[in-house]
């Protein structure tokens, strides 16, 4: 009945979506953020631990919401390891333009392993009232990474 | 109404009414459209679409202001729907009933006139658990700002007001208002309203009910039921956006102060002094829903022709034959399981988020909301804080249709196993 929908939620959103990876709290993380969808309901806090010389050398999350935003968080928690924090940021900006418009012309070879992982949530840009799901994890992640002293809360609105 | 009555005897022909709503026809990812979310919005039917036109096309000015044909035309219109809902709602005077935008502003209006314009600050306003947003949050703002207390019924597991527990919170007299739906927009659940309303009188309190549902799945009489203040929405009447209706008894609305203020509320004014004009014009400040109320008048008409007992009986079928296909999905749980429900149920499937779930539900044409529509103590009550989805019938909703989503149902879950 629905197997025209196998593009959005392909195996490997269904896999995450059921087996979050890193879906752990890191007490005592270098960073945390919180970020809530106010419409559905999702909601999710981040933790990032940072190497000596800044990059991110842990990242996990709890929360709860549906397959897309569990999958998000659990494949960028993944894709972030190892990055310095201004290559998160540009990996972000990156998955929103995918997220949002199916494609990312734009995106270099240096980052094509990273895009290439996040390639299956894609999908979401042919649903627009989905692609915030997607976008939540990111959006925390931002949150995090800015200056710590602010408070860190991203809301998808 | 174009002298025609979608009713038998035996009931609401329902393909004749279906015939009326012009949407139904259309299609989504190529299948027929199944819309399950009348309770968010309802859809129109030409009838309603008509009238609006109509008004447009030959009757258009502005209300009460005008000495021309046309002004006099419009005027008479907006008093005519005034009158309609008078009467829609059983009310002996229509001078009781004033337009708002919605339900939301006419709670909002009862709260500032009522709430802060009469009801003494050592008083306490009682609410339950399962109201919408729009009956709780009005009266925290009342309660921050003036220091009204708040007190909350619960609910019970069958998801039905605790009428003892009701009865404990109106036991020491403190109770200037008690302020509950009529029926639940996430459970379906009919509150006993007459009984809420002589336990509240009992107790000195006065009684508003939401009736944004019950308005549009039963008869309602706010006299015989005992109401103080009754609120209700076009949009979910069959009828359009922007017009919403507050019922309150003739000695309370001239009691209250007025809610905002500009033109058409006022006797006289002065730099130094302002005088209001009687209700129902004192609370409604500003050019009216004109075209809306005509709309209004037309959705009334409507149901009225229909029949509101052959609406209900129709949409009590339609849920017992709910519940029983819905029984038959497996890892579906239903909230609540109360004696007396309109056309209104919240599901959640053990293996799919609601949001995953109306993803594909959409894909199979069926249009249901997902989330905690607008109701999130309710979904904390009974351990749903991640939402659900929610199933809501309209008159033109059939058995088929149930069917349609029992269908789609078994199939997610195994999308989703």
């Amino acid at each position: 009945m629905f197997d025209d929908l196998r593009d959005l939620y392909q195996e490997v959103i269904l896999d995450h979506g059921r087996k979050p990876r890193n879906f752990r709290r890191l007490d005592g993380a270098d960073r945390t953020a919180r970020g809530d969808n106010p419409l559905c309901g999702d909601r999710m806090e981040l933790f990032v631990n940072l190497s000596p010389e800044g990059r991110i050398a842990e990242a996990a999350f709890q929360g709860r919401g549906c397959a897309i935003s569990m999958a998000s968080a659990s494949l960028m928690t993944e894709t972030v390891q190892g990055k310095t924090q201004a290559e998160a940021a540009e990996l972000s900006g990156k998955f929103r333009e995918l997220a949002m418009s199916g494609a990312c012309p734009e995106c270099g070879a240096s980052i094509a392993d990273e895009m290439e992982r996040l390639q299956p949530l894609a999908g979401v840009h042919e649903f627009p009232s989905r692609v915030k799901c997607a976008t939540l994890a990111w959006h925390t992640l931002n949150a995090a990474l800015v200056d710590e002293a602010q408070e860190r809360t991203a809301s998808s609105e | 109404m174009d002298g025609h009555i979608a009713a038998t005897a035996a009931g609401l022909d329902v393909e004749r009414v279906r015939a009326d709503f012009p949407i139904l026809g259309e299609r989504v990812h190529g299948k027929t459209l199944v819309f399950l979310d009348s309770a968010a919005s309802a859809q129109k039917p030409r009838q309603v679409i008509s009238a609006m036109t109509r008004c447009m096309e030959t009757a258009y000015a502005n209300v009460h202001r005008g000495a021309y044909r046309l002004s006099e035309q419009a005027t008479d219109a907006y008093e005519a729907a005034r009158a309609a809902v008078a009467r829609f709602l059983g009310a002996g005077d229509s001078r009781e009933v004033v337009f708002t935008r919605n339900s939301t502003e006419a709670i909002n209006l009862v709260a500032h006139s009522y709430g802060r314009g009469v009801m003494k600050p050592d008083r306490a306003v009682l609410i339950s658990e399962m109201e919408h947003h729009a009956n709780i949050v009005p009266w925290q703002m009342l309660r921050d700002e003036r220091g009204v207390e708040l007190r909350v019924c619960r609910v019970t597991d069958a998801g039905e007001l605790d009428l003892e527990d009701l009865s404990a919170k109106l036991a020491d007299g403190k109770v200037g208002l008690v302020a509950v739906t009529h029926m639940s927009n996430a459970l379906g659940t009919v509150t006993p309203a007459e009984r809420i309303a002589s336990m509240a009188h009992d107790a000195g309190a006065l009684v508003l009910f939401d009736g944004s549902q019950a308005a549009v799945h039963r008869r309602v009489d706010v006299q015989a039921v005992g109401a103080d203040f009754y609120v209700f929405t076009g949009h979910k009447l069959y009828g359009p956006t922007g017009i919403g209706v507050l019922w309150a008894r003739a000695e309370l609305l001239d009691r209250m102060p007025p809610f905002l203020g500009g033109g058409e509320m006022i006797a006289s004014v002065t730099f130094e002094k302002t005088t209001w004009a009687p209700f129902p014009a004192k609370f409604e400040a500003g050019t009216p829903p004109i075209i809306e109320s005509v709309g209004l008048r037309a959705a009334i008409d409507y149901v009225s022709a229909v029949g509101m007992p052959a609406v209900e009986a129709h949409e009590r079928r339609l849920v017992d034959h709910a519940m029983r296909r819905l029984s038959d999905v497996d890892g579906l749980t239903v909230l609540g399981r109360a004696q007396d429900r309109g056309g209104v149920f919240s599901f959640a499937l053990d293996n799919a988020h609601p949001h995953d779930l109306s993803t594909l539900l959409d894909r199979a044409g069926i249009a249901v909301r997902a989330g905690r529509h607008c109701a999130e103590p309710l979904h904390a009550r009974f351990g749903q804080e991640g939402g659900t989805c929610r199933a809501s019938f309209g008159l033109y909703t059939t058995a088929a249709e149930v069917d349609t989503l029992a269908e789609a149902l078994t199939a997610a879950r195994r999308f989703f196993a």
